[in-house]
C-alpha cells in the first residue's frame, strides 16, 4: 500500500467513504425491518458513488446514484410497501445458529481468498501510465472514456443489453399480472 | 488505491454473502445480492483506474443486468407473496419435495 503521490486529504476522504460504506452494509444486514435495511443499503450505494468519483469514474458515480440508489432501491421500497412488509416479521427473520456459523465460515474463507490475491502482481504491460485515466477524464470529459469503448468495441454487447431489458420488462409484466380466476377472488 | 479498493470490495462482498446465508426475508436476501453486485462493481472501477476504462463499461453492463434482475426478481417475489402470503424463505419450500 503506497500512496506516495496521493495527497493526504484524498486518502482520508477515500477511507471515510469506504468505512461508511462498509459500516452501512453491516447495519444493512443486521436490521430487522426491511425498510431500515433498504435505507442503509441506499447509504452504502451513495458512499460507493463517492468512491467511484474518487477512482476517476465520475460518470459511473452519477449513474450509481441515479440507477442504483434512485431507481432500483425505490423499486425495492415500493415492493416492501406494496406487500406491507414494513414491520419486522413476527417469526424470527435471522436463521439459526448453525446457519450463522456456516455463514461466518464462508465469509472467513472468502476474505482469506480475496486478501491472498491482493498480494498478486500484475504485468506492467497492462497498466496505464500513472494518472492515465484521470488525465483522460480531464481532457475529454467524464463520459467519453466510457462511451468510446461502449459504442465501438462493445457495441454488440450494448445492443444485446437492450434485448435483455426488453425481456426483463416483458417478464416482469407477465409475472406481475393477475390471472383471470385470481381476479375473481 | 487499487489494493485498498479491492480490500473494501472483498469486505462488502463478504457482508453480502453473510446476509444471503443468514437472512430469511426474501427481499433482504435479494438486496444482499445487489450489495454483492455493488462490491464487484467497486473492484471493476478500481481496476479500470489502472488498466483502462473498459472496466467501467463492464460496470455499466453489470448495472443494466442488476436493473433487469431487480425488475424480474421483485415480480417473482410479488407472485410468490400472492400464492403463499409470505416472503419468508423457510416457508417457501415447494421444490424441497
Amino acid at each position: 500500500m503506497q500512496h506516495n503521490n496521493l495527497p493526504l486529504f484524498y486518502v482520508f476522504v477515500f477511507y471515510l467513504f469506504a468505512i461508511i460504506a462498509v459500516a452501512s452494509a453491516i447495519a444493512f444486514v443486521t436490521r430487522k425491518s426491511p425498510v431500515a435495511a433498504a435505507l442503509w443499503l441506499v447509504n452504502t450505494m451513495f458512499n460507493l458513488a463517492g468512491l467511484y468519483v474518487m477512482l476517476d469514474a465520475p460518470f459511473l458515480g452519477v449513474i450509481q446514484v441515479i440507477v442504483y440508489a434512485g431507481a432500483i432501491m425505490v423499486v425495492f421500497l415500493f415492493v416492501i410497501m406494496l406487500l406491507n412488509l414494513g414491520q419486522p416479521s413476527l417469526i424470527a427473520d435471522a436463521r439459526g445458529l448453525w446457519w450463522k456459523l456456516a455463514a461466518g465460515l464462508v465469509g472467513i474463507i472468502l476474505l482469506a481468498q480475496l486478501l491472498a490475491m491482493s498480494g498478486a502482481r500484475v504485468p506492467e504491460v497492462l497498466t496505464l501510465p500513472e494518472q492515465g485515466l484521470a488525465s483522460e477524464v480531464a481532457r475529454s470529459g467524464a463520459i467519453m472514456p466510457v462511451a468510446a469503448p461502449l459504442f465501438n468495441q462493445y457495441l454488440l454487447a450494448f445492443e444485446v443489453t437492450s434485448v435483455l431489458l426488453l425481456a426483463a420488462v416483458i417478464g416482469a409484466v407477465v409475472l406481475g399480472k393477475r390471472k383471470e380466476r385470481e381476479r375473481a377472488l | 488505491m487499487l489494493s485498498e479498493s479491492l480490500f473494501f470490495s472483498a469486505l462488502l462482498f463478504t457482508i453480502g454473502v453473510i446476509g444471503v446465508l443468514t437472512r430469511r426475508n426474501a427481499i433482504i436476501v435479494f438486496m444482499c445480492v445487489e450489495l454483492m453486485l455493488n462490491a464487484v462493481n467497486l473492484s471493476f472501477v478500481a481496476f479500470a483506474q489502472v488498466y483502462g476504462a473498459a472496466g467501467q463499461v463492464f460496470v455499466f453492463f453489470v448495472m443494466t443486468v442488476a436493473a433487469a434482475e431487480a425488475a424480474v426478481g421483485l415480480a417473482i417475489i410479488i407472485a410468490l407473496f400472492r400464492h403463499r402470503q409470505t416472503v419468508n424463505l423457510s416457508n417457501i419450500n415447494i421444490l424441497k419435495g
